[in-house]
Formats: structure tokens, C-alpha cells, sequence
């Protein structure tokens, strides 16, 4: 694993971590974004034993307020905290009738009047949780916002990448498909251009947002020329009801000029990564041979990390709220 | 003491220019301008080198507000037909107009089509004898060609201009920004600038194939500029307005999900906004408008894309318009036929110049007065405004309708 960039607490002053909320990547400084994985990489040890528990966070609540639903990021947020002690509160927002307008204050309001310790949030429109995190007085993690952001994904997947290829710096990724819609992706190409990587855009054009390079991206509509040399490919999940008629004209097509198969992956670099956020559309944007190929795929390493990322952003965040000066 | 006012000792705007002098109200019009001595007796206000200008003619707006009109000089208000039931009968047209007196004159634009829907001609010229003048698409632009064209020739063989929001709504669809850098980044639903292009050329077309005369409500974007400018030399019955938000900030200002820079059109890019301060100086633009549009915390506390669009406007249009002044864009006299006189002789209003005998509609203004743009301290319905905390210069001491003071 590379050493971290200098953080301001290596000398012998005491800094707390300069952000009260996680509402995106946007806005941590490459120090920052290196320290939480440095933090994280404890934690994957910890998980990696038989005594998966420690009790920091004990006596503290966490509510995940999940106004869209979500299987594996809920499910990943609540070990994260159950692992480190929290009392842990799931909301189903997605299912009750309470999902947009004024409510959304009311709800941010109420959390804040049961003295939530720290709240994470998902939600359908871009926005909504810098919306709450204006207006509680405890930390507020963004667990996906419409299309802009959804960091901790992006934290987890610089974990595995740098654990598997020992550095970020230097590496050409290739993010690939809708990435229009996609908020993994926006918050992947702040990540990983923040840590020195070459970050390439690659799907049809119809899917690629118009000012993406201003984000500091190469883009690309052909697949074949995005994956030429890609040290990782990471592929993004295709909203299936945007398929026909829509953003591509079909499924079928879709796979066809933009499905990652082996001889698509051959296109990269030889030891080329293979990563996807989850859920995948098998067959549609990857192959699933790929996708389970433990020797290119890091799929499933990806959802290991993002508890052990996850740990870390509670266990951070709340420091300034347990007395713990310092990072 | 008789029913009249004399305003000593200003600087007087006229279209022929800005003159030291008074202005002498009698019986609701105006009795004299220039150097006189006011009759004894009289309600005398000192002017102290302060701007004697036209009440400012609004195109558009979407409340009937008319402590904020007031506080911003306005004296005439275009009202756009889209209220919770559209203005699309003479009875709704009569209840709008008589909404804001005595203290404003609220002028309907009439649907132009059924509750706006964009299918049917609405009855256009019923609702004319009733007072409307002249007929809007609302918020919505009329994708069918075959009815625009319908549209612009019955409004225009009855003398009214129609008034559009140039937006192709096919392009356009569910976007929420300008597409761009901020939009991408923010992760926001847009639309490329050419929403605004398509929909000006296309209704270019039909006014040259109708004659019929046309007002685009808000044009935004370099592209759409350079068609009306063409348009203008052609001789084309057009005009086309804009608001100080349009002129003043680009998409940028949306940044941190700001919901008070929702507006629609939507903020455009640097280079728009530019264009736009090209096109007034060099007169493509007719008309600057409030477009007045006050929204409450619970339209505006709300995600992004749930947000409602629009901003109060009212009260910071002139002092925005002066800063066109300060920069040295324009005059005055030319700030003054975009905010009063053009929109009067577009819409064919009394009022909207200083002149003798017509309607006392006039305001007092210190150029030089500082203040800051606050919007928890507006006077309009809301306080949305994207100026919020901005500090600006030229404030209304005195706003005048039909000889009566109202502010």
C-alpha cells in the first residue's frame, strides 16, 4: 500500500477532521480523502477476524433514513454501525408516504428533535441531503443523492483499488456506461482524479452528461478506444426503464457495444480491474463470466470495503461528538 | 389645497433625455415639465437632484403584488394568464385588471390557448374588449406548430401582440439547468441552450409567415440573440425582454443546490450571459422585466428539481437596471425605455414616458442611495430572490400612479 500525502496532525498539532457532514467528495482536500482510507484499512482487519466489535460508538444513535430504497447500501450502514456499538435505527421512508416536499425539513426537524448522533441518508433527488444536513445538528452522511453524489461508494472503491494494485496515482480508469445518471460515478471521478489517477468516461453519448470534461475527464463513445490500456474498468449499472425508446435503443444493442466481455476486457491492460457498484444488470452491461471471475473482478471486495469505509466516516465524524480531538 | 403635487428640483427623464427640472401633477396628469413655478398652495416635494422618471411598465409578471410593485417603482403591470385557473375568459380577464386598484394598474395578457393547454384558441377576442392587452403562452411553449400558427394569426389581425416563453419543450423535457459544468457536477437534470434557439426560430418563421407581431418574454441565450437581431433588420414585428437575473448571473449561481436560482429559462452560461449584456447595449433587447414571481419556503425549501422556478423581482428591478447605467452600457434615457416606455408602445399602455397631459404614472429615485438586497426584509409576497445579501446603489424615494402618491 503507498504511503498517504502529508495530513496537518503529523506534526505535533491537534486538528479535528474540518467537515461535519460526508455530503460528497466535493470539497475534501486529497489529504482528506487519503486519511479515511488509511482509517478504513483497520477496520477491514477487524472484520476480517472472528471478534467483529467494538464498542466507540456505544451509547450513540444512528438512523438511516433511506428515502429510496436500497438493499446493500442500508445493509452495509447498518453493520457498520452495529460493528462499532451504535444503536442502530432503520427508516423506510421509500415505503411510507412521507417522500418529498415540506415533509423532507419535518423529517430532517424530527430526527433532530429524537437527537439522532448521526444520520445517514439516501434519497431520489439531487440535493436532498446537503437539504438535512443544513438543518440537524448532528453528522450527516450522504448514502447517494439523485445523480450527484454517493461517496462512500466512491471511498470503498479507491479502498479496493489501491489494496489491489497498491496505488491510485499514475492509474488510468475507465468508468463506463450511464454515467448521466449515475452518482457513483460523479463521485468517483472527484475521488480518483483527487488521488492523481487518469479518470476516462466511456458510453454512449446519449448517457454522458455534456459538460463531463470539465470534471477533469477524457471522454469517450467508443468502448473499444476507452478500455485501450484501462488499468481498472469499472461499470456502471444501466437503468433498465431509461433502455427502450429512451437514452439506447435496446438492451440487446446496449450489450452489444457496451457490454463488457472478455473480449472487450482484452482491450485493457492485462491485469485490468474489474469493478461494478452493484446491483448488476448480468448481460446487459457485463458479461457474467466477468463479473464472476474472482481473478479480474473486484465485485465483491468492493462490498467488503464499503463496511469497513463505512466505519471509518461514522467513527470520524462523530470524534468532535465522543471529545476526541484530532483525526 | 388643490389635487396636485410639484416635484422641485430634479433631473427629469424624458425620452428626449435627462434635464434638470420639475414636474407639476395636477388633476391625476401631468400639468408641466421642465422650469416653472409651482402654484401656491400645493403639495411640494423637493426633489434634491434625485431622478423624475417614468412608473416602470412590467411585462409578465405572475402575482399581483402591489406593496412590492410600489417599494420598486412599478405603476403598470403585465399579469401572465397562468393562475390556478388560467385567465382564459373576459370575466377573468376583468376580475385580474381590477385585482391592483387604485394603487397599480394590472394589465392581463390573456391565455392564449384553453387553461393553457396548447390545443384550442381561448376566446381572444372577447377577452380583449374585456381589457387584456395582449395574449400569452404562460409558462408553456405551444409544441404544435399548426396551433401557434392559428394563434399568431387571429391574436394579430386583432391587434394584439403574443407574448412566449421560448423554450422547446421536446428538448427541453424534465431539465431543471442550462446543461454545463454546474449541472453536470450538481447532478442535475438539463437541457443544452439550444432549447431556447429552436423555439425563437420557429416562431421567427411564423411571425414572417403571419406578419403577426410577437414578444419573446425572456431570451437568454447568445444563439436565440443573433436570430432576433436578424429578425429586426427583416423588419419582423418582434421584440423580446429580459430579466436582471438573466443579465446578471450565470448557471454558476445554482451552485450548492441554490433553489432561489431556480428560475425558467434557467441560468445560462458565462458566454449567455454576456451575450445578453451585448444585446442590450446594442438594443436587440426591448424590454427588461421583473418577472415577478414570489414563491414561498414551500416551493422553494425543497430539493433542486421539486423546487418551484421563478423569483421575486419587483422591488430590485430598477436598482439592477441601474447598475446597467453604472457600468456604462447604457444611458438612463435608454434604461428608462427598456423598463417603461418600450413596454407601454409594445402593448399599446398609457403611460411609460413623462409627458404632459398623459397619466400621472412617475417615480422619484436617488441613484446614489446604497443599500443591500436582502430577502428575508422584501417587501414582495416572498423573498426568493438569487441577490440575496448583494449590496446595490439607487433606491425609489416616491412612486406615484395617477397623482397619488403610493410610496
Amino acid at each position: 500500500m503507498s504511503t498517504s500525502p502529508p495530513r496537518p496532525n503529523d506534526g505535533r498539532e491537534v486538528h479535528p477532521f474540518p467537515h461535519r457532514h460526508l455530503t460528497g467528495i466535493f470539497g475534501l482536500q486529497p489529504h482528506e480523502i487519503a486519511f479515511l482510507l488509511d482509517e478504513a484499512e483497520q477496520w477491514v482487519a477487524l472484520n476480517r477476524g472472528t471478534a467483529k466489535h467494538d464498542d466507540r460508538l456505544a451509547g450513540l444513535t444512528l438512523i438511516n433514513a433511506f428515502f429510496e430504497n436500497s438493499t446493500r447500501t442500508l445493509l452495509s450502514f447498518e453493520i457498520a454501525g452495529k460493528r462499532l456499538g451504535a444503536d442502530v435505527v432503520n427508516m423506510a421512508v421509500a415505503q411510507s408516504s412521507v417522500k418529498k416536499g415540506e415533509t423532507l425539513i419535518d423529517t430532517a426537524i424530527t430526527l433532530n428533535a429524537m437527537r439522532a448522533d448521526m444520520i445517514v441518508i439516501r434519497h431520489d433527488a439531487s440535493g436532498a441531503v446537503q437539504l438535512i444536513a443544513d438543518k440537524v445538528d448532528c453528522p450527516v452522511l450522504n448514502a447517494g443523492d439523485g445523480r450527484h453524489e454517493h461517496p462512500t461508494q466512491a471511498l470503498l472503491d479507491a479502498l479496493t483499488i489501491r489494496r489491489r494494485k497498491g496505488r491510485i496515482d499514475g492509474l488510468i480508469v475507465a468508468i463506463c456506461g450511464d454515467v448521466l445518471h449515475s452518482r457513483v460515478a460523479r463521485s468517483n471521478i472527484l475521488a480518483l482524479t483527487a488521488l492523481g489517477a487518469e479518470v476516462r468516461v466511456v458510453g454512449p453519448p446519449t448517457l454522458l452528461p455534456g459538460a463531463i470534461e470539465r470534471m477533469g475527464v477524457t471522454r469517450f463513445t467508443d468502448f473499444d478506444a476507452g478500455l485501450d490500456g484501462a488499468d481498472v474498468v469499472m461499470m456502471l449499472r444501466l437503468q433498465r426503464e431509461r433502455m427502450t425508446g429512451g437514452f439506447v435503443p435496446s438492451p440487446r444493442e446496449y450489450h452489444a457495444l457496451y457490454g463488457l466481455t472478455y473480449d472487450r476486457l482484452a482491450k485493457a491492460a492485462p491485469d485490468a480491474l474489474v469493478m461494478h457498484p452493484g446491483p448488476m444488470n448480468r448481460g446487459v452491461e457485463i458479461a457474467s463470466n466477468v463479473a464472476d471471475d474472482l481473478d479480474r473482478s473486484a465485485i465483491t471486495e468492493q462490498v467488503e470495503m464499503g463496511v469497513a469505509v463505512r466505519m471509518a466516516c461514522l467513527d470520524i465524524l462523530t470524534r468532535s461528538r465522543r471529545g476526541i480531538a484530532g483525526w | 389645497m388643490v389635487n396636485a403635487i410639484a416635484i422641485m428640483g430634479g433631473r427629469v427623464v424624458t425620452t428626449d433625455g435627462v434635464a434638470e427640472g420639475s414636474v407639476l401633477v395636477r388633476d391625476g396628469r401631468i400639468a408641466a415639465i421642465g422650469d416653472f413655478h409651482p402654484p401656491a398652495d400645493i403639495l411640494r416635494i423637493e426633489a434634491h437632484g434625485a431622478l423624475i422618471a417614468p412608473g416602470l411598465v412590467d411585462v409578465g409578471v405572475f402575482a399581483i403584488d402591489p406593496p412590492a410593485f410600489a417599494a420598486g417603482g412599478i405603476t403598470r403591470a403585465m399579469l401572465m394568464p397562468d393562475r390556478a385557473q388560467p385567465i382564459d375568459t373576459v370575466a377573468l380577464v376583468q376580475h385580474a385588471a381590477a385585482a391592483g386598484k387604485p394603487k397599480i394598474w394590472v394589465h392581463p395578457l390573456a391565455a392564449a390557448t384553453r387553461g393553457l393547454a396548447g390545443t384550442e384558441l381561448a376566446e381572444i377576442g372577447l377577452m380583449r374588449e374585456g381589457g387584456a392587452c395582449g395574449v400569452a403562452t404562460g409558462r408553456q411553449w405551444i409544441a404544435d406548430s399548426g396551433v401557434m400558427h392559428r394563434l399568431l394569426s387571429y391574436a394579430g389581425a386583432l391587434g394584439l401582440r403574443t407574448v412566449v416563453h421560448a423554450e422547446d419543450s421536446g428538448l427541453a423535457a424534465d431539465a431543471v439547468m442550462t446543461d454545463g459544468e454546474t449541472a453536470t457536477r450538481l447532478g442535475l437534470a438539463a437541457a443544452p441552450a439550444e432549447t431556447e434557439a429552436l423555439a425563437v426560430a420557429r416562431d421567427l418563421l411564423l411571425v414572417e409567415a403571419t406578419g403577426a407581431p410577437l414578444h419573446f418574454r425572456q431570451v437568454t441565450t447568445a444563439r436565440a440573440l443573433d436570430l432576433i437581431r436578424d429578425a429586426k433588420k427583416k423588419r419582423l414585428p418582434v421584440s423580446c425582454g429580459i430579466t436582471p437575473a438573466h443579465l446578471f448571473l450565470a448557471d454558476s449561481a445554482v451552485t450548492g443546490f441554490r433553489t432561489f436560482a431556480r428560475l425558467s429559462p434557467p441560468l445560462r452560461d458565462e458566454n449567455d450571459h454576456q451575450a445578453c449584456l451585448v444585446a442590450i447595449a446594442d438594443g436587440t433587447i426591448d424590454v427588461i422585466c421583473s418577472g415577478h414571481d414570489p414563491q414561498g419556503p414551500e416551493a422553494k425549501r425543497l430539493p433542486f428539481a421539486d423546487a418551484e422556478p421563478g423569483m421575486a423581482g419587483a422591488e430590485t428591478l430598477l436598482t439592477l437596471g441601474m447598475t446597467l447605467v453604472r457600468d456604462g452600457l447604457i444611458s438612463f434615457e435608454r434604461l428608462f425605455d427598456l423598463l417603461a416606455t418600450a413596454p407601454a408602445r409594445l402593448f399599446g399602455l398609457p403611460g411609460g414616458a413623462l409627458v404632459v397631459g398623459a397619466e400621472a404614472d412617475l417615480i422619484v429615485v436617488d441613484p446614489n442611495s446604497p443599500w443591500r438586497i436582502e430577502s428575508d426584509k422584501m417587501i414582495a409576497a416572498a423573498g426568493n430572490t438569487p441577490f440575496d445579501g448583494l449590496p446595490v446603489q439607487g433606491r425609489v424615494m416616491r412612486t406615484i400612479k395617477g397623482g397619488v402618491s403610493i410610496l
